[in-house]
């Protein structure tokens, strides 16, 4: 992930307990890779995320909990299709995983 | 699960962008910190 | 008079492992970790292997897309025996003659080569069909080893050919951060490789340099000075290069979705009169090289971004045979189009495909960005095309055109697997121009929407993205 300074920046700007990570990842396998980096550090050692550990609580916006929060005519709008056309099962668990794995 | 947080909306280009992203956190009561598009190609 | 026609399509790919170390990420990483080039160096491919890789002769056009489909994966170990070098479109260069076409192209003499060199390259590149005389003169006899060594010594970049030095580019001023020699490597690759692909359209074509009025270029580099940073006009330079005497040239910048943008614009401006004959070009992309390496090198493959890629169309007015761009059905992303990908996809396909009272699968087939998975998939950035024509397909069950379990097939009917090197610009949708145009003038289909897409947001100046389609139809005249 290239902006991981950025996101560095902004948690620390705003507190870690104040700070929520939601992903729009189009597959399971980069949804895990962000949601790792933005949990116990970025697992490609790439960024300045690299062992990090943020422990944010991190969301697809795909998931139903999370749908559940959100305005329904806005969330068909925005993201609707993208439910439709993407793996969704394989998205939210592998990030459904990893968030759990913090507790 | 968002009201009052600062939520850091991290789209992808071929997935969900950010901003389509903060729209709905919005709805949701939380406050888009953040909005970030990544693009790997 | 009709819509103006596609009359001719090139491509070109450069095999040049060794500038590898040159692109953007390689040169970060190496800087923080100087032993990272020897890995680089380890897991480079050959030439032959380059040549014979299935998505490459898709690309020049030697093989269908389609045909892909069929060839057993990883593609990357499972090569084509004996591929030809070129095609009826294009070719696949190696390093060696590409380095003294980079030497051609540079009228500042920022590329220096060694003799040795020089006297192994130059008998190659008299046997090239594209290289005249005026060429060979501007290559040279070479300098020195040592006036080689002295230069890289003072700052400039060797250029090497596996473990041998070859040559150096140097700062093109002592000062102006635009004028680097790591830029001025950057907008040459890019002059070369597009100069390569406009006088191969000229040559399949048979087609007069002097006949083109305007060359438009598409490619990403930003050529300038400090005053001007991305100043421009690239094109002018490559028209130069190529003969195009009677042309003058224009850079389109719109991050990837430049080469869609500037095929309708080249469209308008010949159905205006305003000018006859245009070539649109996009050259290779250096920065481009080796960007996804550390999922290459973490999953044991071989570093696949290791070629440049460069196109060449010839356009012009309607002859009643080529194919037509319909300029009045030209999708486009507006401000107000809103940026999650329902809007994005219904702005680009569904609208103009409305007004010409088409459902989605009336189209024959999608060209979108056409990046091979092979190289995007171990980096983790998914299957873009794929993922696009699920996109499509999405779009059309909405619009109640296709049945839900039609998502998954539609890539098999409308699409193809992605096949185009991951140069940025080049994949954005015109990989497919030259094999739809074939497919159109035989008759095997109709019509072909392109779309690209460009991630505007990389700039910092807005959160927008961009998006461009049209469609080419077989040409009524016949």
């Amino acid at each position: 992930m290239e902006d991981q300074g950025l996101i560095k920046k902004t948690v620390e700007e705003y507190g870690k307990e104040n700070v929520v990570v939601v992903l729009g990842s189009p597959d399971a396998e980069s949804a895990e890779i962000f949601a790792e980096t933005v949990t116990t550090g970025d697992p490609t050692f790439a960024g300045p995320l690299a062992g990090v550990s943020l422990g944010l609580k991190v969301y697809h916006i795909l998931e139903d909990e999370v749908k559940a929060q959100i305005d329904q005519a806005v969330y068909e709008q925005q993201v609707g299709m993208m439910e439709m056309v993407l793996d969704k099962e394989a998205i939210c668990s592998s990030v459904k995983r990893i968030r759990e794995s913090l507790d | 699960m968002f009201k009052g947080k600062k939520v850091l909306c991290i789209g992808e280009r071929d997935g969900i962008p950010g901003s389509a992203i903060a729209e709905c956190i919005k709805t949701a009561g939380g406050e888009p910190v953040l909005q970030l598009t990544q693009c790997y190609v | 008079m009709g819509y103006p026609v596609v009359k001719g399509v090139s491509y070109i790919i450069a095999h040049v492992p060794d500038l590898v170390r040159y692109g953007s990420k390689p040169a970060r990483e190496i800087a923080k970790d100087p032993a990272l080039l020897e890995k680089i160096n380890a897991s480079l491919r050959s030439f032959d292997q380059a040549k014979n890789y299935p998505p490459h002769q898709a690309f020049i056009g030697n093989i269908k897309p389609e045909a892909l489909w069929d060839l057993e994966r990883p593609w990357f170990e499972h090569l084509l025996a004996d591929s030809p070098r070129e095609s009826a479109w294009g070719e696949i260069m190696p390093e060696d003659e590409f380095y003294g076409l980079l030497k051609i192209v540079d009228v500042f003499d920022l590329i220096d080569l060694t003799s040795e060199f020089t006297a192994i390259v130059k008998p190659k590149l008299e046997n090239h069909k594209l290289i005249h005389a005026a060429d060979l003169e501007n290559l040279g006899d070479g300098v020195s080893r040592e006036t080689v060594a002295q230069k890289i010594k003072a700052g400039a970049l060797p250029l090497m050919l596996g473990p041998e030095l070859v040559g150096c580019i140097q700062d093109g001023h002592d000062e102006d951060h635009n004028l680097t020699a790591d830029i001025l490597l950057e907008n040459l690759a890019c002059k070369a490789s597009g100069v390569l692909a406009m006088r191969r359209a000229l040559h399949s074509l048979n087609f007069d340099p002097a006949a083109i009025d305007f060359v438009m270029n598409t490619g990403e580099e930003a050529v300038g000075d400090r005053y001007q940073r991305g100043a421009g006009n690239l094109a002018k330079a490559m028209a130069e290069s190529t003969g195009c005497y009677n042309s003058t040239g224009v850079d389109i910048k719109a991050f990837c979705c430049s080469p869609v943008h500037t095929m309708i614009l080249a469209g308008g401006l010949i159905h205006s009169g305003v000018h006859d004959h245009i070539m649109v070009v996009g050259g290779g992309c250096l920065a481009k090289l080796g960007m996804k390496m550390k999922g290459h090198l973490a999953n044991a493959m071989p570093i696949m971004e290791d070629v440049l890629a460069a196109f060449a169309v010839i356009l012009g007015p309607d002859d009643g045979r080529n194919p037509q761009i319909r300029l009045d059905l030209i999708g486009k992303h507006a401000v107000s189009t809103g940026s999650s990908q329902q809007a994005i996809y219904e702005a680009l396909v569904k609208k103009p495909l409305e007004r010409f009272g088409l459902a989605i699968p009336e189209i024959d087939k999608y060209s979108t960005e056409l990046h091979n998975p092979e190289i995007t998939e171990p980096a983790g950035s998914g299957n873009v095309p794929k993922n696009n024509y699920r996109m499509i397909a999405g779009l059309a069950v909405m619009q109640g055109q296709l049945k839900r379990e039609e998502i998954d097939t539609f890539e098999l009917k409308y699409g193809m697997p992605g096949y185009s090197p991951t140069q940025g610009h080049v994949p954005s949708a015109v990989p497919y121009l030259g094999h739809a145009r074939e497919a159109i003038l035989k008759g095997e289909l109709e019509r072909v929407m392109f779309l690209g897409k460009g991630s505007l947001f990389l700039g910092k100046m807005t959160n927008l993205s961009d998006g461009m389609s049209f469609i080419i139809e077989k040409n009524k005249g016949q």
